[in-house]
């Protein structure tokens, strides 16, 4: 195990190596930062200056090792919006969009796993085709309007929930949901599918054959045959929660997190604060896998780490 | 004979498609009795395998029952939820995939233990190493914690035997028990299935397309061909002396060890569509002296050894080939 997990986190390690690189050959090579950051009226005299601040007018070999060397040093530049180090701004807001990920994929699993054995238990029933259409409808809205839709619903015609920041538990419900929808569509369909494809083993068969009663081989055996699939794309999800979902929910709803601060920085041009952004989201993307590698190994015992 | 523990009335089976109706079981009936073994004979398609699934209530979709009944010791057996696993055990074909992946053999003997006898987790795991000494495997306990994909398909359908026998069942349905493995691994599952049968005077329904195995272990068959029963009896008189034309092709074309000098022949042809069999004897497009009185569906009536379904029942049907 300790060896497994030391070879991941080398892989891992490489994996950021490359996002270094790209990060790199994006911001330095083809871009221009010095263009960037300062406003269209700075002089020439006050680029060369910032460039020089920089280390800009290096060559790109000694700047490429100078940006590695910050990064080791946890390093990530001053986010020239806020007045203050890029990676604090990230870690501040960090927890805030964890929060949303978390509640908003934890609400999808919780409801899809059942939601997708219900359909499949009776495929074609009345309760499948109502789960089924469901899915279908969230997969195909968009988050953004969603998330409008919900606000005009439950803040404008019947004004129960807040429609933006956070504070209260009340204010975690909009978002939350809105985050939910989609991941919930595609768990349930894939639940859906995978049990309905797992019926048809013959261990499946053999455990009716022995009398044990059906919901519990829905449950014990069924389901839970499907969990590495099914764990691969709650990952999956996970990372598009991480990389896509949390930036359009946190704007709907103005949620505080590091979602809404990458448009923010973007939108300002604050290519420090987007550089720890996107090293955040790497890292954590990272962990997942290598989290998800050993849940499979506990869940299967077929799975080796090798 | 005594009275039957399990029997099937004129069952009728079918799987509605997009292309038609499948019957994939037309009129069968059958009886076993308390410590009888009844050999279920039949290629692919001939519905030994649906009947059986009737029998246990496991149809898989969009199968029905549409017609007879199934009487467990004299009374309709219902859904036969109730009865799985207690009174009736199974066995199926490829050991391999007949056990849930992810569990150890002990926790699927323990699960199905609990689940009928009630029994506290130590008793259910205790009486689990039983079973499994039952069924001869060496080391039981250590077995207990292994998961199947450890195990050889000898040692998973000797584990497969055990989570059948969990219940004390009264009737076993073995469906094909050993045509996913090796011949000589075969021969150790038959032997332990004879063992079984006479220690523990189960009834045994033994589904298979081998009629060597049929022969060393049943009292006796029922020979089915596109989902009818076409003729049954007991099993050294019907061998000696078949009465339908496809049991007599069946036989010629089986090697024994009796009659290694004869050329095996196969039988011309190929089993009818169910979906639009045949009018008249289903065996008849292939049967060598099928006349115009087989146009009719012939009676299911009693021969020298047995009952048939044949108007020319213990006619010779095929010539003498000579070797």
């Amino acid at each position: 195990m300790a060896a497994f997990l030391l070879r991941r986190l080398l892989q891992g390690a490489l994996v950021v190596l490359g996002v270094t690189f790209t990060v790199f050959v994006v911001t330095r090579v083809f871009g221009n930062p010095v263009d960037l950051m300062l406003p269209l009226s700075a002089s020439a005299e006050q680029r060369a200056a910032f460039a020089a601040e920089l280390g800009l007018d290096r060559p790109l070999p000694a700047q490429f090792m100078q940006f590695v060397g910050e990064l080791l040093r946890f390093d990530f530049g001053e986010s020239t919006w806020q007045r203050r180090p890029a990676m604090a701004v990230v870690l501040e807001r960090l927890p805030n969009s964890l929060l949303l990920i978390g509640a908003g994929l934890g609400l999808a699993i919780i409801l899809a796993l059942p939601a997708g054995l219900l359909a499949a238990g009776r495929p074609g029933g009345l309760l499948d085709r109502v789960v089924t259409g469901i899915s279908l409808a969230g997969l195909s809205m968009p988050q953004f309007w969603v998330g409008l839709l919900l606000i005009v619903l439950f803040a404008v015609a019947i004004p129960v929930l807040p429609t933006s920041g956070m504070g209260t538990p009340a204010h975690l419900v909009l978002p939350a949901v809105t985050l939910a929808l989609v991941p919930f569509a595609r768990m349930t369909l894939f639940v859906r599918s995978q049990i309905m494809e797992e019926l048809n083993r013959p261990y499946i068969r053999t455990a009716l054959a022995r009398g044990l009663p059906r919901s519990r081989v829905l449950v014990g055996h069924a389901l839970r045959n499907t969990l590495v699939p099914f764990l691969t794309l709650v990952g999956w999800e996970l990372v598009l929660a991480l990389a896509g979902y949390t930036v359009v929910v946190e704007t709907v709803f103005a949620w505080p997190g590091m979602g809404l601060v990458a448009i923010q920085a973007l939108q300002r041009g604050d290519l420090f604060l987007v550089q720890a952004i996107v090293y955040t989201v790497a890292v954590l993307i990272v962990l997942v896998n290598i989290l998800l590698d050993v849940v499979f190994k506990l869940v299967d015992p077929r799975i080796g780490l090798g | 004979m005594t009275a039957p523990l399990l029997a099937v009335r004129d069952l009728r089976v079918v799987f509605p498609t997009r292309a038609g109706l499948v019957r994939a079981v037309s009129d069968v009936s059958l009886e076993v009795a308390a410590g009888e073994t009844l050999g279920i004979v039949g290629e692919s398609g001939s519905g030994k395998s649906v009947s059986a699934q009737a029998m246990l209530g496991l149809l898989p979709l969009p199968g029905r029952v549409t017609g007879g009944e199934i009487l467990w010791r004299g009374r309709p057996l219902g859904d036969a939820a109730g009865l799985r696993g207690r009174e009736i055990a199974c066995v199926f074909q490829d050991p391999m995939q007949s056990l849930n992946p992810l569990m150890t053999i002990g926790a699927q003997l323990v699960e199905t233990l609990r689940h009928h006898h009630g029994l506290s987790r130590r008793a259910a795991r205790d009486r689990a190493a039983e079973l499994l000494a039952e069924v001869a495997l060496s080391a039981p306990a250590r077995r207990l914690d292994q998961y199947p994909h450890e195990l050889s398909g000898g040692i998973l359908q000797r584990v497969a035997l055990a989570l059948a026998l969990a219940c004390e069942p009264a009737l076993l349905i073995a469906d094909e028990p050993t045509t996913a493995l090796d011949v000589t691994v075969q021969a150790e599952i038959l032997d332990l299935l004879a063992g079984l049968q006479a220690r523990r005077g189960l009834a045994v329904i033994l589904i298979t397309h081998d009629l060597g195995v049929v022969a060393g272990l049943c009292h006796r068959v029922a020979v089915m061909y596109a989902g009818r029963v076409v003729e049954t009896g007991e099993i050294d008189a019907l061998f000696a002396n078949p009465a339908h034309p496809y049991t007599q092709g069946l036989l010629r074309a089986t090697p024994g060890l009796d009659n290694r000098t004869e050329r095996l022949v196969a039988i011309d042809g190929a089993p009818p569509s169910l979906r639009a069999p045949p009018a008249g004897c289903p065996f008849r497009p292939r049967c060598p002296i099928a006349d115009a009185a087989c146009l009719a569906p012939p009676p299911f009536a009693a021969t020298d050894t047995g009952r048939a379904a044949c108007w020319r029942a213990g006619a010779a049907a095929w010539a003498e080939v000579a070797p």
